[in-house]
């Protein structure tokens, strides 16, 4: 690892203020995906952001209708938290999925969802409920957020503050995990929230997306057999050592079927 | 040179690291406490593993400056002064949960944090999954499940001694 300086900022505006100062300059959360990537020297900050100071990143708490969940709140915190759990189970549920327990006690949903992984669980949740993502700067709607492999609307310098998670009548989440590693090789979220259906697929392409053939099959009868018979086209699906385009074209369909029986 | 005071093993020092040393390397080359291991460079096998702030963390994927404050225990702080064996260390000789011992003090540091969160008790399949994190080459897991079935009893004071190994089979 290339060394860097260390700061460890105590609020937004200051943390805001360090990245703006210096382009090379990364934030750091859990570490969990930085630091892997900063041992194998793929990437040569200047200096790290430690966010972990900034209290006002941390916590989960009900809005009304809404979750809203810090950036800085572990996967552990969200798999264990009394208020998820009865509002979205199924994103409880999903957190507590996510790698393994060393992980989850680490690795925090705005490094997750900031990072935009094509294999990360969080992403989906963030689409298929309509979530908002609100930054150091403005808010902006989960079909906005994400844009491709690794990449988001955010600019450089921009942090992740929250995520408002919109309560839905129904959610579930569903997943084929690569056995080695835990991520994602396809996975799909499915919600409905007033009335109207969301299914998000992520780890099967290149970036999290919406499936809308099965949100027309699921809002005309909400059920696994509606989603049975929609077939995923393989052209923009990955293909790697772990699976051809093909099979993750296959999964998603048996995901999305999985994720409605487990919504109910 | 940054700073950082932590507590290990509950004594409290302070040194000096680099901004990039990793807590692994702060508690193996500065505090010279070798029981922790470093068995890959990704992330996903756990023979790093200590407790930080009363949770399992992957010690080469925390920065030094990152426990600034801490409460880390590693493996060496787990046996009582006398030489008495922490019941999950006890259960893991017991139940000949290891082999060549490379990925043991991470096992034992994730299955202690796993069975102090679970105080109901956990089944063998949520040992298994419990354990996710953390390879073996060398035992297959089966004795390490059965190991710490067993030392949970003790750790939950349901059972005062360690059921024998030969007795579970
Ligand atoms: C062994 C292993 C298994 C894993 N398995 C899974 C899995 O099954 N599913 C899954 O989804 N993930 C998995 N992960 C990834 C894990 O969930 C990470 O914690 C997560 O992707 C990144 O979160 P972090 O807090 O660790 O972020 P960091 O590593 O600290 O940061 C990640 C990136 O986001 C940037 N960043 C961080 N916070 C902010 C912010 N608030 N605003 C703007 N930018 C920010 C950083 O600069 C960096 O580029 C796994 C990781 C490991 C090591
Ligand atoms: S050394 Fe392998 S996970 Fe830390
Ligand atoms: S005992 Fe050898 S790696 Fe586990």
């Amino acid at each position: 690892m290339y060394d860097f300086a260390y700061h460890k900022p105590t609020t937004v505006a200051d943390a805001v203020k360090i990245l703006a100062a210096d382009s090379d300059a990364r934030p750091i959360s859990g570490g969990q995906t930085l630091l892997p990537a900063l041992k194998h020297r793929l990437n040569k900050p200047t200096s790290v952001v430690d966010l972990s100071g900034i209290a006002e990143l941390r916590g989960i708490k009900r809005d009304g209708n809404k979750i809203v969940i810090g950036a800085m709140t572990r996967h552990a915190d969200v798999a264990n938290s009394a208020e998820v759990k009865a509002a979205i189970p199924m994103l409880a549920m999903l957190a507590s999925g996510i790698g393994d327990p060393a992980v989850r006690n680490r690795g925090t949903i705005g490094g997750s969802v900031s990072n935009n992984d094509p294999a990360a669980d969080y992403p989906s949740a963030v689409v298929a409920l309509n979530a908002t993502v609100v930054t150091s700067s403005r808010r902006i709607a989960a079909d906005d957020f994400f844009q491709g492999m690794f990449t988001t609307a955010m600019e450089p310098g921009e942090l992740l503050v929250a995520v408002e998670f919109p309560i839905p009548e129904k959610a579930g989440y569903a997943k084929m995990r690569n056995p080695a590693s835990r991520y994602v090789m396809a996975g799909a979220f499915v919600a409905k929230t007033g009335g109207q259906v969301r299914v998000a697929i992520n780890g099967a392409a290149a970036c999290v997306f919406r499936q809308k053939d099965m949100e027309a099959a699921l809002s005309a009868n909400w059920s696994p057999a509606a989603v049975a018979g929609v077939k995923q086209a393989a052209d923009d699906m990955n293909s790697d050592i772990h699976g051809s385009a093909e099979y993750r074209a296959h999964l998603v369909t048996v995901m999305a079927k999985r994720a409605v029986a487990a919504a109910g | 040179m940054p700073q950082v005071t932590l507590t290990v093993n509950g004594k409290t020092h302070t040194v000096e690291v680099e901004a990039r040393t990793l807590l692994v390397e702060l508690l193996r080359e500065k505090l010279r406490l070798t029981g922790t291991h470093v068995g890959c460079d990704t992330s996903q096998c756990g023979a790093c593993v200590v407790q930080m702030n009363g949770d399992s963390v992957k010690s080469c994927t925390t920065l030094a400056l990152q426990a600034e404050g801490a409460t880390v225990t590693t493996i060496e702080g787990l046996a009582k002064a006398d030489g008495t064996l922490h019941p999950m260390q006890e259960a893991f000789r017991e139940y000949h949960a290891l082999q060549c011992g490379f990925c043991t003090p991470g096992m034992v540091m994730s299955a202690i944090d796993l069975v102090e969160k679970h105080p109901q008790g956990l089944n063998e399949a949520e040992i298994r999954e419990g354990l996710e994190g953390n390879l073996c080459r060398c035992t297959g897991y089966h004795n390490i499940v059965k190991a710490i079935g067993a030392a949970q009893e003790v750790m939950h004071g349901r059972s005062a001694t360690l059921a024998p190994a030969h007795a579970a089979e």
